[in-house]
């Protein structure tokens, strides 16, 4: 059993899908902050049998959430303060997400128009279905 | 201040006092002659569409306004690198309304989110065309007598044609119709199309020979299968003869079936149909002024 050990300040989150941690990692941009990263991969999980778990010590605000439910809706944040869990958060699929996704539609006007936001909609909360909100293209890279 | 994207943009209700008006028109022209003096359409189509232009010009001269425009993006600043949210604002100098055609998808949307004069859609790639759809809609309530109440024939190029998946979707807020789809296996409706009209339990099936089922039709919405939408030749070729209706054909039908194409045609429809009561496709752009001049009406807030 790997140990990584507590964290003062900051966040924890745990029930990422086996093997999205890097994913997660380069959304929220964690390779450009200077701070302390903990990626522990393929944990063992009673719910989930294999799962990715982020500790990361700063500042809660810091954290773009919209994006963390877009990527995987399930994951749960647990905002540490003084080594102790003060906070469960969990997320909802955000109703929109701006310029985290690239619509790759040829056809759409977000591949000629410069400085347009590339803006996706949630048009399926059950099938968790977004569309680019210019061209309807479905996003199909998750 | 509204802008016309998609044909679902409009409630029914608001479709109904839009066709209406579009019915006024064609009861008594004169009276809507000079209803648009001093306003001036602007038509900016990046992609050559004749048939759509001289339509809104049309539509816009009986109202007694007057246009400017460009017909192709090589006459137009895009030539140039100018981007779409720069060009409508520099049209909203000029002009009091903007019809637009562009290839990219999306792209009146974004003239739209920039503009201060309504922007009409005139087209955007494969994606919506919903001036199209109220033709067709005007056509098919002026004819039927109501947009509900029909099986509905649905023929051809039914994968790639916007026109098909536009005129589903605001149809399927009607009551009682049936779809058939008659398309070879290569050009079915797309499966999320299908997948709508499963989830509002709405009637359809689908076909690959026109023969079987032409007899059950109150309406038949051909298409023409499009070269550009097709990735090489040899396909093209192969499909683009696929469905034809012919007088034979059109023998096995209901006498009041009603014939639509959102045109032009090919050769999908033989000529020799033309002259049979039952084809309603040049009825069908005749409407289409009708309608576009209704809507410049209600878009500027003209009220006659």
């Amino acid at each position: 059993m790997l140990n990584v050990g507590k964290i003062e300040e900051g966040f924890v989150l745990d029930h990422i899908q086996a093997g999205k941690s890097m994913d997660i990692y380069e959304h929220l941009g964690l390779d450009k902050m200077d701070c302390t990263v903990a990626i522990i991969k393929n944990a063992r999980s009673k719910i989930m049998g294999k799962k990715d778990i982020l500790k990361v010590e700063c500042d809660i605000e810091t954290l773009d959430l919209d994006v963390l439910a877009f990527i995987d809706h399930n994951i749960t944040i647990n905002v540490i303060k003084n080594g102790e869990i003060v906070e469960k958060r969990v997320l909802s699929l955000p109703k929109e997400v701006k310029n985290v996704i690239r619509c790759h539609n040829p056809r759409c006007i977000t591949s000629i128009e410069q400085g347009l936001p590339h803006i996706f909609v949630l048009a399926d909360e059950e099938k968790e279905i977004y569309r680019c909100k210019y061209c309807e293209e479905k996003y199909s890279g998750k | 201040m509204r802008h016309l994207m998609s044909p679902l943009d409009f409630s029914t209700e608001e479709l109904d006092r839009l066709f209406d008006l579009a019915a006024r028109i064609e009861a008594d022209p004169a009276h809507f002659a000079h209803a648009c003096e001093g306003k001036i359409l602007a038509t900016c189509f990046y992609e050559p569409s004749t048939r759509t232009r001289l339509s809104f010009e049309s539509a816009m001269t009986r109202l007694g306004g007057r246009v400017i425009g460009f017909s192709d993006a090589n006459s137009s600043s895009a030539a140039k690198g100018e981007s779409v949210s720069d060009t409508i604002r520099v049209i909203s100098c000029y002009a009091d309304i903007c019809a637009m055609r562009h290839p990219k998808e999306g792209a009146p949307m974004v003239a739209a989110s920039r503009s201060l004069i309504p922007v009409i859609n005139a087209g955007d790639g494969g994606h919506q065309h919903p001036t199209q759809t109220l033709t067709d809609l005007m056509t098919i309530r002026s004819l039927h007598g109501s947009l509900g109440g029909y099986t509905i024939g649905l023929c051809g190029d039914l994968k790639f044609g916007r026109t098909v998946h536009s005129l589903i979707n605001a149809l399927s807020r009607y009551d009682d119709i049936r779809f058939v789809f008659i398309s070879p296996q290569e050009l079915r409706v797309p499966d999320y199309v299908m997948e709508m009209l499963r989830e509002k339990n709405i009637p359809y099936e689908e076909t690959i020979r026109l023969e079987d089922v032409i007899a059950d039709l109150d309406m038949l919405y051909m298409t023409r299968v499009q070269k550009e939408r097709f990735f090489n030749e040899e396909d093209y070729v192969r499909l683009k003869d696929f469905y034809i209706l012919d007088k034979n054909k059109l023998g096995l039908a209901k006498e009041d079936l009603i014939v639509l194409h959102p045109l032009p045609r090919v050769n999908e429809i033989s000529v020799e149909v033309d002259e049979d009561p039952r084809a309603a496709y040049f009825k069908q752009a005749q409407y289409g002024v009708y309608v576009r001049m209704a809507l410049i009406l209600t878009l500027l807030e003209i009220e006659v």
